[in-house]
C-alpha cells in the first residue's frame, strides 16, 4: 500500500506531468529508498540556514515545473562553498520561468549509476539499471528486469553490466557497497509494483555508489499523459 | 476451457465446405480429414446437398452425431452466428479460419465472438488462422497435404501466431528430424491466447518442450506469459519478430528510452529462464536439442573432432554462446590417449578440442566419447563426425549413441548434411541423439541445455 503522502504529492503533481525533483525524493525516502539530505528552500533564509546547519559546501538545484532537463539550462550549481555563492545562485535560480524556491542539499561521490523503472505496455513494471550520469544514452550498459525482482535478481542485474567490474573495486578502487545497491533495487522494486500505472517513468539519475552507501542524486518521475 | 475437443477430437464439422469450388479452405480440410485421419468429418453448408457422395448438412445441429471440433471457413459477416449455431448444438470447440476482423480493424466484430464463446466456456482457435496439426488426430490447415512436409510425430509443440511462419518451421522439423506434438496458429488469438496455450502444453503428457512464434503480447499479456512460464516444468522457446526500435520517438526518460520494446522482451524473457532463439535456425536447433534432454548443463563442453579446423570453430562458437571448452587434466588427457589405436595416439590432440585426425577410426571416436563422458570435467559433447574420413563408417552414429544410453552424459553431433550420409545421421536421431548440418547449431543445441530454471 502506497503512503497517502506519496498519492498526495503525484496527484498534486499532474497539472505538468512530472514530479518535481523535492517532491520525487520526498517520494523516495518515504519508500526507504537514500537521498541526500535537503531542503527545499523558499527563501533565501532558509537556503543559509540549512547550508550553516549541515555545512558547505552544498549543491543548489533550480525546482520549476517549466525546467525538465536542469543541467542543459544550468539550473544545477555544484561545490557553493560560501555565504555570498548560495545567495548569488539563489537569486539567479529564483529567477527561472516558473521558479518555486531552490533544492539545496549535501554533496555526494560515488560511482554514477542510474537506477529506472517504466511501465511496459507488455510486462507491466520493468526496472532498470545501468551506467548512469550525463553518458547514460552513449554507454547504453543496462540491465532490464520485470519487477518485482529478487535480490538474487538484483545482483545478477549488477553482474550482467560490462561495467560490473568498476563495482567489484577496479584498480585499487574500493568496491561499491553492493548489500546497499541491492537494497535500494529492492525498494525501488517494491516503490513501482506499488506505483505502477500512477506513473510512466521513472529516472533515478545519477545514483551515487560508493563503499559507504547508494544515494540518489537526482530523481525524475514521469506521469502518464 | 477444455481443449481436449480441439486437440483430440473424434468427430468434426467442417463448415462452410463448397459444393462446387473444390480447392475452397474448407473442402481441402474436409477431404484431407476424411482420407487420412481417423476423425469422423461432416460437411456443413446452408444450401445442403452432397459432397462425394456424402451429405451436407445445413446446419451443425443437424449433424446426427455429437460433434467435438467445428472448424468455421465462412464469410467473417457471417462467422457471429455460425458460432451460436455451434454453442447451441453442443460442439465443442472451434477453430476459426475465416478472416477479416481485428487483422482488417474489424475489433467489434472480433469481440462480439469472444464475448459469446466466454459466455458459453467454448474455446475456439483464431480467427484469421490456420488453426491445428495434431499428428494423429486433426489437420484444420487448408493447405493441400501433397504441397506441404509434416512433421514425424514427436514431444515437441509449435505455437504460432503466423501460420505461414508455422508451416515454415514445421517443413524444417521434418528436415532436421525434430518430432511435433501439437503445431498451433493462433492467428487473431482472441480468445485462446499463448498464455492459454502454455498452460495447456504444460500438462500435455506427449509435449516435453514449447516453441512459439511470437510478434506481440496485448497489454499486460507479456507478464501473464513469463508467470505462466514460471510454472512451467517444460522448456520453452521463443522466437520473436518485431525487434527493430521504434524510431524518432522523443522521449524524456532515460530508462524509457534505454528499455524499448525489443530489449525488455528479450531480458525478461532470460529472468523467467525462456530460451529466446534470434532465428529461425536457432529455433530449430533448440526444440531439437530440447526434445532429446531435459537436464540442464553448466556449459563446460567437451569437444570431438576429426578435423583440427572443425575443433578451432566449434571453440570459436561455444565463446561466443557462452560455453566453456575447458583444457582436460593431464591424468584425463592420459588416459583418453592410452585408449585411442596405436596410429592415432602420437599424433591426435588430446586438450579439448579433442582432435582425432583423419586418421581415426570408430573406435578411437567411441574410447573418446566413453572416457570424457565419465569425466566430470566436461558436462556435454560435441561431436564432429566427417563420414568422408576415411577410416570410420555408417555405424558410427549408432555407436557413438550406446556411449549416451549407458553413461547419461549429453551429446550433439555435426554431420555435413548429405543424402549418402543419412545412415549414420539416423544412427544418431533414431537413437535421440540431436544432429545438426551446421557446427554452429550443434553449439546451439549444446547452448539449450545451459537453460536456467525460473
Amino acid at each position: 500500500m502506497l503512503k497517502t503522502e506519496i498519492l498526495e504529492v503525484i496527484s498534486s503533481s499532474k497539472p505538468w506531468g512530472w514530479v518535481l525533483e523535492p517532491d520525487a525524493k520526498r517520494i523516495l525516502s518515504l519508500a526507504g529508498i537514500t537521498v541526500p539530505t535537503f531542503t527545499w528552500a523558499q527563501t533565501l533564509e532558509e537556503a543559509l540556514q540549512f547550508a550553516e546547519e549541515n555545512e558547505y559546501p552544498v549543491v543548489a538545484k533550480v525546482v520549476s515545473p517549466k525546467v525538465i532537463h536542469k543541467t542543459e539550462v544550468k539550473g544545477v550549481v555544484l561545490g557553493i562553498d560560501n555565504k555570498i555563492a548560495l545567495a548569488e545562485t539563489f537569486h539567479r535560480l529564483s529567477s527561472f520561468d516558473g521558479a518555486r524556491g531552490i533544492l539545496v542539499e549535501k554533496p555526494i561521490q560515488g560511482i554514477e549509476m542510474i537506477i529506472g523503472a517504466k511501465i511496459d505496455f507488455q510486462f507491466g513494471p520493468v526496472i532498470l539499471m545501468g551506467m548512469g550520469g550525463t553518458g547514460v544514452e552513449i554507454y547504453k550498459d543496462t540491465s532490464l528486469r520485470m519487477a518485482p525482482i529478487t535480490p538474487e535478481d538484483a545482483l545478477s542485474m549488477l553482474k550482467g553490466l560490462k561495467a560490473h567490474r568498476l563495482f567489484e573495486g577496479y584498480r585499487g578502487a574500493e568496491p561499491i557497497n553492493q548489500e546497499a545497491l541491492v537494497r535500494m533495487l529492492m525498494a525501488f522494486s517494491r516503490l513501482i509494483m506499488a506505483l505502477d500505472e500512477s506513473v510512466s517513468s521513472i529516472d533515478l539519475n545519477p545514483v551515487f555508489c560508493s563503499a559507504e552507501s547508494c544515494v540518489v542524486g537526482d530523481a525524475r518521475i514521469m506521469l502518464p499523459s | 476451457m477444455n481443449f481436449k475437443h480441439l486437440f483430440e477430437p473424434e468427430s468434426m464439422a467442417v463448415i462452410g465446405v463448397s459444393l462446387h469450388n473444390n480447392r475452397h479452405p474448407a473442402n481441402i480440410v474436409y477431404r484431407k480429414n476424411r482420407l487420412r485421419y481417423p476423425v469422423k468429418v461432416f460437411a456443413v453448408n446452408p444450401k445442403g446437398g452432397t459432397i462425394h457422395g456424402e451429405p451436407v448438412y445445413e446446419r451443425p445441429g443437424d449433424i446426427p452425431e455429437k460433434v467435438d471440433l467445428a472448424v468455421i471457413a465462412v464469410r467473417a459477416d457471417l462467422v457471429p452466428d455460425t458460432l451460436a449455431q455451434c454453442i447451441s448444438a453442443g460442439v465443442g470447440g472451434a477453430v476459426i479460419i475465416s478472416g477479416g476482423f481485428a487483422e482488417v480493424g474489424q475489433t467489434e466484430l472480433q469481440d462480439q465472438l469472444v464475448e459469446m464463446a466466454r459466455e458459453a466456456d467454448f474455446p475456439f482457435i483464431g480467427p484469421n488462422c490456420l488453426g491445428l496439426f495434431s499428428p494423429g488426430h486433426v489437420d484444420t490447415f487448408f493447405l493441400p497435404p501433397e504441397r506441404t512436409v509434416p512433421p514425424v510425430p514427436g514431444n515437441v509443440a509449435l505455437v504460432s501466431q503466423s501460420g505461414g511462419v508455422l508451416v515454415d518451421q514445421m517443413i524444417n522439423f521434418s528436415k532436421e528430424g525434430v518430432g511435433l506434438s501439437v503445431g498451433v496458429s493462433i492467428g487473431n488469438k482472441a480468445l485462446v491466447d499463448e498464455v492459454a496455450l502454455l498452460k495447456y502444453l504444460s500438462a500435455d503428457p506427449n509435449t516435453d518442450a514449447i516453441a512459439f512464434y511470437l510478434e506481440g503480447f496485448k497489454k499486460n499479456g507479456g507478464r501473464a506469459f513469463v508467470e505462466a512460464a514460471c510454472h512451467c516444468q517444460k522448456p520453452i522457446v521463443v522466437l520473436k519478430s518485431g525487434k527493430s526500435p521504434e524510431g524518432g520517438r522523443a522521449v524524456s526518460s532515460h530508462t524509457a528510452s534505454l528499455a524499448g520494446d525489443y530489449a525488455v522482451f528479450s531480458q525478461v524473457m532470460a529472468q523467467f529462464g525462456v530460451i529466446e532463439a534470434r532465428t529461425q535456425f536457432e529455433l530449430v536447433s533448440f526444440c531439437e536439442s530440447l526434445s532429446c534432454y531435459r537436464d540442464t548443463i553448466n556449459g563446460k563442453i567437451g569437444v570431438i573432432t576429426g578435423s583440427g579446423g572443425h575443433g578451432a570453430l566449434t571453440v570459436d562458437f561455444c565463446a561466443t554462446h557462452g560455453l566453456k571448452v575447458p583444457l582436460l587434466s593431464k591424468e584425463l588427457q592420459s588416459e583418453l590417449k592410452s585408449r585411442l589405436s596405436p596410429s592415432v595416439q602420437p599424433i591426435a590432440g588430446t586438450s579439448n578440442p579433442v582432435d582425432l585426425t583423419g586418421s581415426a577410426v570408430d573406435d578411437d571416436f567411441v574410447a573418446a566419447a566413453d572416457c570424457l563422458s565419465q569425466s566430470p570435467e566436461v558436462d556435454c559433447l560435441v561431436l564432429l563426425v566427417l563420414p568422408y574420413s576415411p577410416g570410420t563408417t555408417s555405424d558410427l552414429g549408432a555407436r557413438l549413441s550406446e556411449v549416451y544410453h549407458r553413461v547419461g552424459k549429453p551429446m550433439v553431433a555435426y554431420v555435413p548434411s548429405l543424402q549418402r550420409y543419412r545412415m549414420l545421421i539416423e544412427g544418431f536421431e533414431l537413437n535421440h541423439i540431436p544432429v545438426s548440418p551446421a557446427i554452429e547449431g550443434a553449439v546451439l543445441m549444446a547452448s539449450a541445455m545451459r537453460r536456467r530454471s525460473c
